[in-house]
C-alpha cells in the first residue's frame, strides 16, 4: 500500500507492507536511521519523532495512518556542522553516553519545551495555566526517554541550558 | 617501528610533563556531533543493498531435544525466505574475553528463551510474522531452573586469612546477617544487533560487541573458520555494560545465514530476546558475618554467597570480591556456592561482584557500626588495613580515608542525626554512607599511530560505548605530540586495526590508552632524533618542537608520515602490588511512610581513581555508575517463572532501569587527585565501574537511618518497605 508522508519538510509517497511501523518506515524505507529502535513496544522514548508538532513513539504508529502527516525527526533538527542550540547543550554538558537514546532524548525535550511554552501542565506543576521549567518539571516531562548510561542530571541540564539561552 | 612493553616497574609521568595541556581536561567528546544529530552508525543503521532481515526463534522449554519444525507452514508465507536451524548456532553470547565459540547445541535445548533457529524473510514484518508462527515440537526433559532448589551445586574451597572460625567466636560484638539480590540486566538501550556478508570466504560482521579482538576469534571458532577471513566493525555501540563482551547468538546467526543465502543479512534482537538470552547477572544469596571488639576493631569478617549459572559456563559472580580488600581482620573467609540451573546463563554485567556483594557487605558493615553505637564513617576509617588482607600485597595507591572524610565534609555528614528521628509529613528522611572500591586492571593491547605534519591518526580495535575512548585517545596523543586535540582523528572498532584490550571490566582506558601513549612516545623520539636532540628534553606545544635551543614545526620535521606501533601487556606491577579505585557513596533518602516509596534526594560520590583523562566523560561514567546504584537498591529486579525458568519481566516496562524522574538532579561526583605509578605508563584507574560499586549500599544504608528498620532483601520495592515499616 501507498503513503503520502513530509518528512522534515520534504515529501515522500511510500510503498509499504501494511503492517509497517512509522519508524521502520523512516529507518528502512526513508533512509533517515538517525531515529533509534530500543524495544518497539513504547517503553524507551528512543523513537521518539514530532508527529504534526508533538511528541510521539514512531515504534507504536503505523505507517498506514499516518497519510499526509507532518514528521520532523532528528535528522530534521540539525547537522553535524549545524546543530541546534538543544543540540549544542547535549554535546557541552555530555548529555549522553553511547547517544543511541540521544535522538530520542534531543526531540523529547524539543517537543517539552514547547509544551511548557505553551503552558501545558504537567503532573508536578504547582497549578494547571502554567509550567516553570524547574528541575522537577523536566525530570516528570522526560521520563518516557530512558538512558541506561545514566545521563539524566546531565541530559536535564542540557536541556535548562538550551531553555535558558532561548529566553 | 613496533614497541613491545611489559609493564614490570613503576613508570615515570611523562603525562604531567608534557606541555599541550589537554590531557585531563573537560574536553567535549570529537563524535558529539555524530551522537546528537542521529548520524553516528550504530549496527542497525545500516542496510546494504540486498539485505535480508532475520528474526530469532526461541525455546519454549527449559530442556530437552528439538524434534522437529513445521518449516512448511511458515514458507508459504509471502517474503518468507528460509528457515534456518545449524549445528553452528551458539546457545548463549561468549564470555568476556573468551575468544573461543560459546556452546554449540544442535538440537537441544538448555533453557527457555534459547535461541533455536533464524526465519529469514524479505521484510522485517514477514520475519517476525513467521518466527512467531512457526511451530516447534520438542521432547521435553525435567530441568531444575531455581538455585534455591537445584540438587546441583559446587562449592569452592574457601579464602581464607588467618583463622575465622576462632576470631570470630571471640569478637565481643558479632553481625550475622543473611541477604538476597534478584537477577539483573545489563539493558543497554540497543539491542543486540550483527550485519553479517560475505565476498568469497571472507565474511565482514557488523555487529554490537565490546571486544572486537576477541569477538573476531570468536566468530571465526563459531564458524569453523581461520580468523584471517573475519572482520569485524563496531565504530559505534549502544551501551554495553558487560552485554556485549562476547559474540552473541544474533551475530552467529547472521554469518551463518548469509553465507547460506548469498546475501546479506541483518539480524537485530527484540527486546525481549535480549531479556532472554544475553547474560543476566546472577541471583545471590548472601551470608556476611562481622565480629568485633567492643572498641570497634573488626577482629572477623566473613562473606559467603551462592551465585548460580548454567551447565558449561565457568563465570560465577565474584560477590565477596572486594571484601577480601576493603577492611582488615585477625580472621577471614570467604566461600563461594555455584548451583547450576537451566536458565538464561548468567555472566558479567557492570562491575560483576561488587555491584551486588557491596550492597549486602556495606549494609552490614553499616549495622555493625550501629551495634557498637559507632558513626559508620568512624567504624570505616579505624579499620583500613595496612596491605591486602589476604595475600599481604601493598596498596598501589589508595586514598579511601580520604575520599571518606572529604566525602563527610561536603555531604554534611556531622550534622547526622538519630535514626528514625527526622520526617517532612508522610516522609521521613534519613542519609547513608558506604565505601567504594573496584580492582583494577592491564590487558594486553595493541594501538598504532600515525603523525604526519600536525595532524595525528590513532588506528586500534578499541570501542566506544559510551565511556568516551574517541576523547580520551585524541587527548593522550594531542598531549603527547604537541597538538590540539583537534587535529587528531581516532580511529577505532575495526579488527583489521591494531587489537586493544576492548571496553569491559573498567581496563580500557588504561590498556588501550597505555599502548596509544607507547606508540606516540616512540614518534617522540623520532621526532627528537630528527630535531637533534635527547627525548628527554624535548617539548612539543602546538605542533612546535622544541630541544637543546634548537625548534622546529612538526609540518618541516614530518613532512612525510612516519608511524609507530606499541603493545603493552601486564607484568611484574600486578603481582607486586594491588590495584584499586577507592571513593565512598553519600545519599539522602526519603521513605512514605504509608506507600513505602522510596526517593533519593541527593548523592555525593568521592572517588580516587587515578590520573583523570577527561574530567568531562569521566564524570559521567561515575554518575552514570552512581544511578546503577540506585537502580540496584530500588527498583532492578528479573523474575523467573518458578516452573520453567522463563523471564516473566522480558521488557523495559517490566525490568525497571531507573528513569528520569528517578534520579535527584543533586548528584555530585568529586575527583581526588592521585597517580598510580604501579597500575601502567598513564598512572590511570578504570572509572567505569567504581562509580555502582557501593553506591546501592549509600542508598539502603540511608533508608535505615531514616526508617530505623533494616531491609535484607534487595531491591527494596515499596511492598517490601510497607511490610518493613509495619513489622
Amino acid at each position: 500500500m501507498k503513503t503520502y508522508l513530509s518528512v522534515n519538510a520534504k515529501s515522500y509517497a511510500v510503498e509499504h507492507d501494511p503492517r509497517r511501523t512509522l519508524l521502520d518506515t523512516l529507518r528502512d524505507d526513508l533512509g533517515l536511521p538517525g531515529t533509534k529502535k530500543g524495544c518497539d513496544h513504547g517503553q524507551c522514548g528512543a523513537c521518539t519523532i514530532l508527529l504534526n508538532g508533538e511528541r510521539v513513539n514512531a515504534c507504536l504508529c503505523l505507517t498506514a495512518m499516518h497519510d499526509g502527516d507532518e514528521i520532523t525527526t532528528i535528522e530534521g533538527i540539525g547537522s553535524p556542522e549545524l546543530l541546534s542550540e538543544l543540540q549544542k547543550a547535549f554535546v557541552e554538558k555530555d548529555g549522553y553516553q553511547c547517544g543511541f537514546c540521544t535522538p530520542g532524548q534531543i526531540m523529547s525535550a524539543t517537543a517539552l519545551l514547547q509544551e511548557i511554552a505553551n503552558g501545558a501542565p504537567s503532573y508536578v506543576s504547582d497549578d494547571l495555566d502554567s509550567a516553570a521549567l524547574t528541575d522537577a518539571e523536566i525530570a516528570e516531562r522526560m521520563s518516557g526517554n530512558l538512558c541506561r548510561c545514566s545521563a539524566y542530571p546531565l541530559i536535564r541540564e542540557a536541556i535548562a541550558m538550551a531553555a535558558e539561552g532561548k529566553e | 617501528m613496533k614497541d613491545h612493553f611489559t609493564m614490570d616497574s613503576p613508570q615515570p609521568r611523562l603525562l604531567d610533563e608534557t606541555k599541550q595541556g589537554v590531557i585531563g581536561t573537560p574536553m567535549d567528546r570529537p563524535d558529539g556531533p555524530r551522537k546528537v544529530s542521529g548520524t553516528a552508525d550504530y549496527t542497525a543503521d545500516h542496510a546494504p543493498d540486498g539485505m535480508a532481515h532475520g528474526v530469532l526463534v526461541r525455546a519454549t522449554i527449559a530442556r530437552g531435544r528439538i524434534t522437529g519444525m513445521d518449516r512448511d507452514t511458515v514458507l508459504g508465507i509471502d517474503g518468507v525466505i528460509d528457515v534456518i536451524t545449524d549445528p553452528r548456532m551458539i546457545r548463549n553470547p561468549a564470555q568476556g574475553m573468551a575468544g573461543s565459540a560459546p556452546v554449540q547445541t544442535g538440537d537441544e535445548v538448555h533453557y527457555h528463551g534459547q535461541p533455536i533457529a533464524l526465519v529469514v524473510a524479505e521484510t522485517f514484518e514477514a520475519a517476525r510474522d513467521a518466527a512467531q508462527r512457526l511451530t516447534v515440537h520438542y521432547h521435553a526433559e525435567a530441568a531444575a531452573v531455581s538455585p534455591e532448589t537445584t540438587p546441583d551445586t559446587e562449592t569452592d574451597d574457601p579464602v581464607t586469612a588467618g583463622d575465622f572460625d576462632s576470631s570470630w567466636s571471640a569478637a565481643e560484638v558479632q553481625i550475622d546477617r543473611a541477604y538476597t539480590t534478584p537477577s539483573q540486566a545489563a539493558a543497554a538501550m540497543e539491542p543486540h544487533a550483527a550485519i553479517a556478508d560475505w565476498q568469497g570466504d571472507h565474511v565482514t560482521l557488523r555487529s554490537a560487541l565490546q571486544m572486537v579482538r576477541f569477538n573476531k576469534a570468536e566468530l571465526a571458532d563459531t564458524l569453523g573458520i581461520d580468523p584471517s577471513k573475519v572482520r569485524i566493525l563496531a565504530p559505534f555501540v549502544g551501551g554495553g555494560f558487560g552485554s556485549k563482551l562476547g559474540l552473541g547468538p544474533e551475530a552467529a546467526a547472521a554469518a551463518i545465514a548469509a553465507q547460506k543465502l548469498g546475501r546479506p543479512v541483518r539480524v537485530v534482537m527484540t527486546r525481549q530476546t535480549v531479556f532472554d538470552t544475553v547474560l543476566r547477572r546472577s541471583e545471590t544469596a548472601q551470608r556476611v558475618r562481622l565480629g568485633a571488639t567492643k572498641d570497634g576493631r573488626i577482629t572477623a569478617i566473613s562473606h559467603d554467597d551462592r551465585v548460580s549459572n548454567i551447565d558449561g559456563e565457568g563465570f560465577a559472580e565474584p560477590v565477596s570480591q572486594a571484601s577480601q580488600f576493603l577492611y582488615g581482620a585477625d580472621g577471614l573467609s570467604f566461600t563461594q556456592t555455584v548451583a547450576r540451573i537451566a536458565a538464561t546463563p548468567a555472566g558479567s554485567v557492570r562491575a560483576p561482584g561488587e555491584a551486588v556483594g557491596m550492597l549486602a557487605f556495606e549494609a552490614a558493615i553499616d549495622e555493625l557500626a550501629d551495634a557498637l553505637g559507632m558513626d559508620p564513617l568512624e567504624l570505616r576509617l579505624k579499620n583500613l588495613p595496612e596491605k591486602h588482607p589476604i595475600d599481604g600485597r601493598p596498596y598501589s595507591a589508595r586514598r579511601l580515608a580520604d575520599c571518606l572524610t572529604e566525602g563527610a565534609a561536603r555531604f554534611g555528614w556531622a550534622d547526622r542525626w538519630q535514626a528514625g528521628t527526622r520526617r517532612e509529613g508522610d516522609w521521613l528522611i534519613g542519609i547513608g554512607m558506604a565505601s567504594a572500591a573496584r580492582s583494577n586492571m592491564l590487558v594486553k593491547s595493541s594501538a598504532r599511530v600515525r603523525l604526519t605534519g600536525d595532524q595525528a591518526i590513532v588506528e586500534t580495535d578499541m570501542t566506544d560505548i559510551g565511556t568516551g575512548t574517541y576523547a580520551i585517545l585524541a587527548q593522550i596523543t594531542a598531549e603527547m605530540l604537541g597538538l590540539p586535540a583537534a587535529n587528531v582523528t581516532v580511529r577505532l572498532g575495526d579488527s583489521d586495526l591494531p587489537g586493544a584490550s576492548g571496553s569491559g571490566g573498567s581496563f580500557g582506558a588504561n590498556s588501550a590508552g597505555s599502548a596509544v601513549f607507547l606508540a606516540a612516545r616512540k614518534l617522540r623520539a623520532e621526532i627528537a632524533e630528527r630535531l637533534g636532540c635527547d627525548a628527554e628534553g624535548l617539548t612539543l606545544q602546538n605542533g612546535q618542537a622544541r630541544g637543546d635551543n634548537r625548534e622546529a614545526a612538526l609540518t618541516e620535521l614530518v613532512s612525510e608520515e612516519i608511524l609507530a606501533e606499541a603493545t603493552i601487556q601486564k607484568g611484574k606491577t600486578a603481582k607486586s602490588h594491588f590495584s584499586s579505585g577507592f571513593g565512598a557513596h553519600f545519599a539522602e533518602v526519603a521513605v512514605n511512610e504509608w506507600t513505602g516509596e522510596i526517593r533519593v534526594r541527593r548523592m555525593l560520590g568521592v572517588m580516587s581513581m587515578g590520573r583523570i583523562l577527561n574530567e568531562k566523560t569521566a564524570r559521567s561514567q561515575a554518575l552514570g555508575g552512581m544511578i546503577w546504584g540506585i537502580g540496584a537498591a530500588l527498583t532492578e529486579e528479573m523474575q523467573s517463572d518458578p516452573r520453567d525458568g522463563h523471564i516473566v519481566t522480558r521488557d523495559l516496562a517490566n525490568y525497571h532501569v531507573p528513569a528520569h524522574a528517578d534520579v535527584p538532579g543533586d548528584m555530585q561526583v568529586v575527583f581526588l587527585e592521585e597517580r598510580d605509578d604501579w597500575a601502567n605508563p598513564i598512572q590511570t584507574k578504570g572509572i567505569g565501574e567504581l562509580g555502582i560499586s557501593g553506591a546501592g549500599a549509600a542508598v539502603i544504608n540511608a533508608i535505615s537511618h531514616a526508617t530505623s528498620k533494616r531491609a535484607y532483601d534487595y531491591p527494596v520495592l515499596p511492598d517490601r518497605m510497607v511490610a518493613l515499616l509495619e513489622g
